[in-house]
């Protein structure tokens, strides 16, 4: 058991990452790393509907028709995105409007939707909700890295607090979008070079979606 | 409700404020659909459809079903729904009386549910509190600019085909790179437009 659910974390966090092995979910990848406090709440938020999301579809993945799972897993993860939605509404104002559309966005974040498709649908509640923690980590650790860079360069702070000094100039081009899209074309060229694959071969080229 | 002439929030979608180079958003399929001119064009269309309709629809519900009932927090399964039914309405129809152009974007269609892009523009226009026709020209103005972009990035995808790209950064990392070059590209236009 323990060695199945570590399995399950390596895999998710860094053999088969998310992000930079499977090209998933980028969109809120690049949109909220601009600081570090934004990828905090959206890896935290994206971590919750994942795992609740695969628990969910788990459990009931005898009693779905096949052809109507696509609009039940949707409704499914809608469902605990408008409670992540409500909760940073209600508790932490400032970061929901930080993030705006992004948080509603999780719905179409494909992660969710690919760890439910693929394995929530054909493994029991307890490995699935695993599953799902740890692929909304190995997604989590990602934003992490880029917004630690991107808020460290672009504004000379980590968490809202001055690190490089008053010297420091500001790389503004590290929080516009171009930025975004250099550091994540970086990271996934470091982690193919450096990081093994699931079957131990060289990564194969080009994205899926 | 900002006072903005809709043809200025049309421009600004296409340019300052683009949906893949300024927002993000609609990256999946702009990544794994972008290696050939033809396929590029043919979802750019099918994008641009969709948002044109989604986005008035969207606006429409939201403003009179779901506000004088204040049921505003379901408007992310609302939105999703509605979206999900647009596409497969529009796929049968699209099927029954437009055979040539179904079988150019057919494929397509079923993927774009799933597009970011859609639903962020529905969500950007709730929260820009745009009126009916600004929501409709940032929708269309989303989709041209999507379907610019991703177009754009085809063409320059197939013509760097055979370079000598370092062995980890094939694919989906290079493709990433030249999406940072053309978005610095596009920071030049900034001087145009802006909306935020």
């Amino acid at each position: 058991m323990i060695n199945t659910i570590k399995n399950i974390f390596s895999l998710g966090v860094f053999k088969d990452n998310p992000v930079f092995r499977q090209i998933l979910g980028i969109c809120s990848a690049l949109a909220v790393t601009n600081l570090l406090m934004n990828s905090v709440f959206m890896g935290l938020g994206l971590i919750f509907v994942t795992a609740l999301s695969s628990l969910t579809v788990s459990i009931l993945r005898k009693y779905t028709p096949k052809h109507i799972r696509m609009m039940v897993q949707t409704l499914i993860i809608s469902a605990y995105v408008i409670i992540v939605d409500i909760v940073l509404k209600a508790y932490f104002p400032a970061m929901s409007e930080a993030l705006g559309p992004y948080v509603g966005l999780i719905i179409t974040n494909c992660i969710i939707m690919g760890r439910c498709e693929v394995f929530a649908q054909n493994n029991p509640p307890f490995t699935s909700f695993i599953d799902g923690v740890a692929s909304g980590s190995g997604y989590a650790l990602v934003l992490l890295v880029i917004a630690f860079f991107r808020e460290l360069l672009g504004f000379g702070s980590l968490f809202g607090i001055n690190v490089l000094g008053e010297n420091w100039v500001n790389w503004v081009f590290m929080i516009m979008p171009p930025g975004a899209f250099f550091m994540l074309g970086v990271i996934i060229w470091l982690a193919n070079t450096y990081i093994p694959t699931k079957d131990g071969k060289a990564p194969a080229a080009g994205g899926g979606n | 409700m900002p006072d903005i002439n809709p043809f200025v929030i049309f421009m600004a979608s296409i340019f300052t404020n683009n949906m893949i180079l300024a927002n993000f958003l609609g990256m999946c399929s702009f990544i794994a659909v972008s290696k050939e001119i033809k396929t590029a064009w043919g979802l750019g269309q099918a994008v641009t459809f969709v948002l044109t309709g989604t986005s008035i629809i969207n606006y429409l519900i939201y403003h009179y079903v779901l506000v004088p009932f204040n049921l505003e927090y379901l408007r992310f399964i609302v939105f999703i729904i509605l979206i999900a039914a647009f596409v497969q309405l529009v796929e049968m129809i699209v099927e029954r009386y437009l055979p040539t152009l179904y079988y150019s974007l057919g494929i397509f269609l079923p993927l774009i549910t799933v597009n970011c892009a859609i639903l962020g523009v529905s969500l950007f226009m709730i929260i820009r509190q745009y009126s009916l026709i600004q929501s409709a020209a940032f929708g269309v103005g989303s989709g041209i600019g999507w379907t610019l972009a991703i177009v754009a990035l085809a063409g320059i995808r197939q013509k760097i085909k055979n370079a000598p790209i370092p062995k980890g950064l094939e694919g989906a990392g290079i493709t990433l790179i030249i999406t940072g070059l053309m978005a610095l590209a596009f920071i030049g236009f900034s001087g145009i437009v802006s909306v935020q």
